[in-house]
């Protein structure tokens, strides 16, 4: 048991974890005719938090109270899994893009999650307002406005061959890439780091 | 009979296209999948800001190979569960609405692909970092859903 645990610990590997994924596509099918994608709960969320009269939040979203339950069981997954599964490891990154983030000031490799910039500390600075504030408003407009995210568009749409989604998918890359690549180092060097 | 009419004017983009309502109970089998999911998510190390970083550098194949598995699964799965036209656990025929054009997908994407590499995470990774222990990133996650409110706020005068 235990060198099934130890062995469970490990980082998995792509072939593992992207059919799992890929599986969630027809078990929330077949379990419920549940279409896949996770930044809708964002939306049930605004629906029923604060609605303000708003008709793109002024629907039932009691019959959709279903991805609630799911994205309250992806955190409690992450719980699990650091709490029985941690690796005691370091993360082991590519050396070129180790090497490229030390240069950016990102020297803390410990954990999943650079302590240099997701700490509470932050939360009150500059850094904070580009991580989570900036970056977070993103994320959340940014799905919405396109209808989905990587899970509802990526994976989901793709899945059922939509091409629109192919489209949202290329416009995440190209986004993603051209704030890694250009505007990443300017605005860590603007906000201290 | 209003709220009917809403529904149907309602197009959610993850939609519950089950006829029977699911109440309490019902529901925990979504959380279970939701566990599982959080569970990858962790150990693949997917929920990792590096990752992210590493994928945008094409510097590894790790983000590419679990995106692209996941996708291929999807596809033979879709296409097995429409070839022989199969039945959900309650009987019913499975419906997988299609996704409509709009400008949003390009500006949006864009958009999010943006903050996707800032912020390391996508919006399921946001709920496993919340669940793993970094706790910070409830403030990510209020911003996403204030970003997610302006966008309903301002829809209808948004190029789509």
């Amino acid at each position: 048991m235990n060198e099934f645990m130890e062995w469970l610990s490990q980082p998995w590997p792509w072939y593992v974890a992207g059919p799992l994924i890929g599986l969630t596509v027809p078990a929330l099918l077949l379990i419920g005719n549940k279409t896949f994608g996770i930044s809708s709960s964002l939306r049930h969320v605004c629906a029923i938090c604060v609605p303000a009269g708003i008709p793109f939040f002024t629907y039932n979203w009691k019959k959709e109270a279903w991805n609630l339950m799911f994205v309250l069981g992806i955190g409690i997954g992450g719980f699990l899994a650091m709490s029985f599964l941690a690796d005691p490891n370091e993360i082991v990154l590519a050396d070129q893009t180790q090497s490229e983030l030390a240069a950016l000031g990102v020297t803390d490799f410990s954990g999943l999650m650079p302590a240099d910039i997701f700490s509470w500390s932050n939360v009150f600075t500059l850094k904070g307002l580009l991580f989570f504030v900036l970056g977070g408003f993103m994320v959340g407009f940014g799905t919405r406005y396109a209808g989905g995210c990587t899970s509802g568009h990526a994976i989901m749409g793709l899945s059922n061959l939509q091409w629109p989604s192919l489209v949202a998918t290329i416009f995440f890359m190209v986004g993603g890439f051209l704030m890694t690549q250009v505007f990443l180092e300017p605005l860590m060097r603007w906000v201290g780091f | 009979m209003q709220v009917l009419e809403k529904d149907k004017e309602f197009i959610c983009d993850a939609p519950n296209s089950e006829k029977k309502e699911e109440r309490g109970l019902e529901l925990l089998k979504y959380l279970i999948i939701g566990v599982i999911f959080g569970i990858v998510f962790v150990k693949a190390e997917i929920i990792s800001w590096y990752r992210i970083q590493e994928m945008f550098r094409l510097q590894s194949f790790h983000m590419y190979g679990v995106i692209g598995s996941a996708v291929v699964t999807g596809v033979i799965s879709v296409q097995i569960i429409k070839r022989f036209k199969l039945k959900t656990i309650k009987g019913e025929l499975v419906q997988i609405p299609n996704k409509v054009f709009r400008k949003g997908q390009i500006i949006g994407g864009f958009i999010f692909g943006l903050g996707w590499a800032i912020t390391g995470a996508c919006p399921g990774p946001l709920f496993a970092q919340i669940g793993s222990g970094y706790t910070v990133v409830l403030v990510t996650l209020m911003s996403a859903l204030a970003g997610t409110w302006v966008y309903g706020k301002f829809a209808d005068k948004l190029p789509n």
